[in-house]
């Protein structure tokens, strides 16, 4: 039932799939230009011809283009030539720097938020404050300081990752049942071991999805900050093939940071599964 | 001077301070009663007098307002392993199987016990509960009578000096509530545990209790009568309705919750019923409190 359902949904992706290259296909095949009487001769040393390609790439020049890059992904002929294997690893290296950086620092400031009341009192004027700035204002203000393109994005990352993991956590932890804990209480369990034994497994899935949504705007924010500092990573190299004017790499690039988007998403997916529990 | 009881609670009162613009909310007061070394007493009242917050305070999650708890002379300040409680709600983690479950209060009053002696205590208790086929599995995995049977588990494999339990079969239905409560009573018969349960079925007080605390409604509630069970030990719940003292105790009991606090079951015993005084099981002196 499910199978079939699964296996029906499939078929009808790929049909939407066909459609869509159809339609795209149609609509950048060469048109016809109708010169008039004009003589041929005089056209062509014009540089005019009766047929005209489309300036927006066709589903060929796409393929062609993901053949070029996937079959060598990895070479580096000079800081402006580079793989895109290369400028995908740059993008991700800096994620999961600012992404864990981040996590070291929210986890540890959720829990305590979640558990002092006086402490959720004195900082949520501040989260509610620095929650809501774009990542991407923070950039000036990180180059100046820091002094360096690489470190500043990653920076950037630390910083827009950082809230949804500290309000989750600390969600999760003000909300763990007082049924666990009055049992913790009862066994007379050390802070130490109620925080790693009850609290944290406890309050586990919810953090993790915090930690899930953290990911998909670091995703997100990565390719602003790379066109913003450039240098290196799959923001730069997009911002790259626009100055080129080479959009069928453009496009290459938007489908596979929509990719490896999705993983980054499954993986945290399946980290929270592996975590959550049925509560009774 | 006669050796205190093992649990003393004098004047025990507890208020809520005021909601706004509301006054405080005594709950109830001017509690006393006591129990025995390796007595089976039980709290019945009606919903709201207060019988959780009193088990939440002689287990030390709750402070009270006013008076004491004492345990063997020592006054009960916070929560110990010398108590374990079987929650209303089991309580039990659901990310950690019966066995994991059960041996986190071993490994918490056992510190030093090695990982072959935690299992074994894990094993004796989960096997005595009758849930060893069950043991690697998942709490939502589990019937609402298994639960409840790995919390009294977890309860008993700590070996503490008093059970506490809040209405622990309260959610079964009454063929699951029957079979517990068998366990329960031959457990507790074979160990001598102490326990102080709180129930609102008055079959499971006469089966269970030896000594039953009636509490009147609140607000300002309080311990109306602390009745001693006529029938004799051991009782089992097939043959204790032919047992002659039956009938006049649970109707007793049943009078006190629909009417209200009456002539005590024990100065009844004069006037036509069955005699309670002779046959009262223990010998320790009976105590009628505020009637
Ligand atoms: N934290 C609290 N604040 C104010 N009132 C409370 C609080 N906890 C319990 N109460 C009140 O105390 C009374 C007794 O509660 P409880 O001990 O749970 O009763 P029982 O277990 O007998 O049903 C109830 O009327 C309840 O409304
Ligand atoms: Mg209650």
């Amino acid at each position: 039932m499910s199978q079939s359902l699964r296996l029906r949904g499939g078929i009808v992706s790929i049909l939407l799939l066909l459609a869509f290259i159809g339609a795209w296909w149609g609509a950048t095949l060469p048109t016809q230009v109708d010169l008039g009487d004009m003589d041929p001769d005089y056209a062509a040393m014009m540089g005019l011809d009766t047929v005209q390609e489309s300036d927006i790439p066709t589903p060929g020049d796409i393929g062609s283009a993901i053949w070029t890059h996937l079959s060598d992904p990895f070479y580096v002929s000079g800081s402006n030539d580079m793989g895109i294997g290369i400028q995908l690893a740059h993008s991700l290296w800096r994620v999961l720097a600012g992404f864990a950086l981040a996590a070291l620092v929210a986890v540890p400031l959720g829990f305590l938020i979640g558990m002092s009341p006086l402490m959720h009192k004195a900082l949520d004027p501040y989260i509610q404050i620095l929650k809501p700035i774009s990542p991407l204002a923070w950039m000036p203000l990180a180059l100046y300081i820091i002094q360096d393109a690489s470190i500043s994005s990653i920076f950037v990352i630390f910083i827009c990752s950082i809230w949804p993991m500290m309000v989750n956590t600390a969600y999760g932890v003000a909300s763990v049942r007082d049924d666990w804990l009055a049992v913790a209480k009862t066994l007379e369990v050390s802070p130490i071991k109620k925080a790693f034994k009850v609290i944290l497994p406890a309050a586990a899935p919810t953090i993790l999805t915090g930690m899930r949504i953290s990911m998909g705007i670091a995703w997100l924010v990565i390719v602003a900050a790379e066109m913003l500092v450039g240098g290196t990573g799959i923001g730069y190299f997009i911002w790259n093939e626009w100055n080129n004017l080479d959009l069928a790499n453009v496009i290459f690039a938007i489908l596979l940071i929509g990719v490896v988007g999705m993983i980054l998403d499954m993986i945290f997916g399946l980290l929270g599964k592996a975590v959550s529990y049925k509560e009774v | 001077m006669t050796t205190p009881a093992f649990i003393q609670v004098d004047g025990l009162e507890k208020t809520f301070p005021a909601p706004m613009g509301q006054e405080p909310v005594t709950v109830f007061q001017n509690l006393d009663f006591e129990i025995e070394k390796g007595e089976f007493v039980c709290l019945i009242g009606h919903s709201g007098c207060g019988k959780s917050t009193i088990l939440n305070i002689l287990a030390g999650l709750d402070a009270a307002t006013d008076g004491y708890v004492f345990m063997e002379n020592k006054e009960v300040t916070g929560p110990g392993l010398d108590r374990g409680v079987v929650f209303q709600g089991h309580a039990l983690m659901p990310w950690l199987t019966v066995r994991e479950n059960v041996a986190f209060a071993v490994k918490s009053r056992f510190k030093r016990h090695s990982k072959d002696e935690v299992n074994a205590q894990v094993e004796k208790y989960v096997d005595m509960v009758g849930l060893t086929p069950a043991i690697d599995k998942k709490p939502h995995q589990l019937s609402g009578g298994m639960r409840q049977r790995v919390g009294i588990a977890r309860a008993f494999a700590i070996e503490p000096k008093m059970l506490l339990m809040d209405e622990p079969f309260g959610a079964l239905d009454a063929l699951t509530r029957g079979v517990i409560q068998d366990e329960l009573l031959a457990i507790c018969q074979a160990t001598n545990q102490t326990v102080f349960m709180i129930t609102h079925d008055v079959d499971e007080a006469i089966l269970l209790a030896d000594k039953i605390l009636l509490m009147t409604n609140g607000p300002f509630a309080e311990v109306a009568e602390c009745a001693y069970n006529p029938l004799k030990k051991p009782r089992s719940r097939q043959e204790m309705h032919h047992d002659e003292h039956y009938y006049p105790f649970r109707n007793h009991l049943m009078d006190f919750l629909v009417n209200g606090p009456s002539t005590p079951y024990a100065d009844k015993a004069s006037d036509g019923t069955p005699p309670a005084m002779e046959e009262a099981p223990r010998s320790g002196p009976r105590r009628v409190v505020n009637a």
